[in-house]
């Protein structure tokens, strides 16, 4: 049962996201993108990874989605993207293997089974209990620090988009055309 | 029984794809999306290797890559929507201001 999932997990996921790169509509692309997240904690549930499941859940289909969604908003979705390939078979061939390489290089230590098992699960206790338990003692201080990343993050996204929000996009003057025909 | 292999490979499957859509695409928003999908990708391995080798390392360090995830689309999507608002589009070879 655990090996079906995997499989129909890990085939769907593929596709989807192949989907999201290969589409020329950006709201197929964006679609295919949130179902393939959804499926990935699927994934994170058959490894027994619950609360990485959930913040998955959480953050990414429900936090991440939904601000690309209002970010399409402003953009102009519904046509086809026009884009310009010059060598599409280069690309998929240097971009295929330099995934390759560097999945290589950073699991091969771990698959050697050299490396050191510092944090074991605590006895008895369920998945997000053992995560709090390591996350609030020995990753206190990244935790604190990721916690002021979004505070930054949040302020800086405000900051950005919501600049000259009160007027009509059609009717915003831009400087940088000005200044170029200044020039 | 699947192994660690298996979700190697998985991911590494993934991670290409996103590299493969990140050289390819020259619309902004779809370079995000190749984005997402290596961040992803990364994470199915930390969380597999975290399974398989009964250590929560792997585990914490996703849960970070998803804060760091949730911040960059904030504000790279702000940044977009400037992008857009100056240009009117948000294909890449439209940006060639510094081209001399």
């Amino acid at each position: 049962m655990e090996t079906f999932a995997f499989y129909f997990f890990a085939v769907s996921i593929t596709a989807l996201f192949a989907v999201t790169v290969w589409s020329k509509n950006i709201l197929y692309a964006m679609t295919s993108l949130a179902a393939g997240m959804v499926l990935i904690s699927g994934l994170f549930f058959i490894l027994g990874a619950d609360f990485l499941g959930v913040v998955q859940l959480i953050v990414y289909v429900g936090a991440v989605m939904a601000l690309y969604s209002f970010a399409m908003m402003f953009f102009d979705a519904t046509g086809e993207i026009k884009e310009k390939h010059s060598h599409p078979g280069l690309v998929f061939l240097l971009g295929g293997l330099s995934a390759v390489v560097m999945v290589v290089i950073f699991a091969a230590p771990v698959i050697g089974a050299s490396a050191p098992s510092f944090y074991p699960p605590v006895e008895g206790a369920t998945n997000p209990q053992a995560v709090g338990l390591v996350l609030f003692t020995k990753y206190l201080v990244p935790f604190e620090v990721a916690a002021v990343m979004l505070l930054v993050a949040m302020i800086a996204g405000i900051i950005l988009a919501g600049k000259k929000m009160d007027t009509s996009i059609t009717e915003v003057t831009d400087d940088i055309g000005d200044t170029n025909e200044r020039i | 029984m699947v192994g660690l292999n298996e979700y190697l490979i998985l991911s590494a499957i993934l991670f290409s794809i996103g590299v493969v859509g990140v050289i390819r695409r020259k619309n902004l928003l779809m370079l995000f999306f190749a984005t997402e999908i290596m961040l992803n990708a990364a994470n199915i391995a930390f969380a597999a290797i975290s399974s398989y080798h009964n250590d929560l390392t792997g585990q914490m360090f996703a849960f970070f890559i998803v804060a760091v995830a949730a911040s960059e689309v904030a504000v790279g999507l702000g940044l977009l929507i400037l992008i857009y608002k100056k240009y009117g589009t948000l294909d890449l070879d439209n940006f060639t201001v510094l081209k001399g």
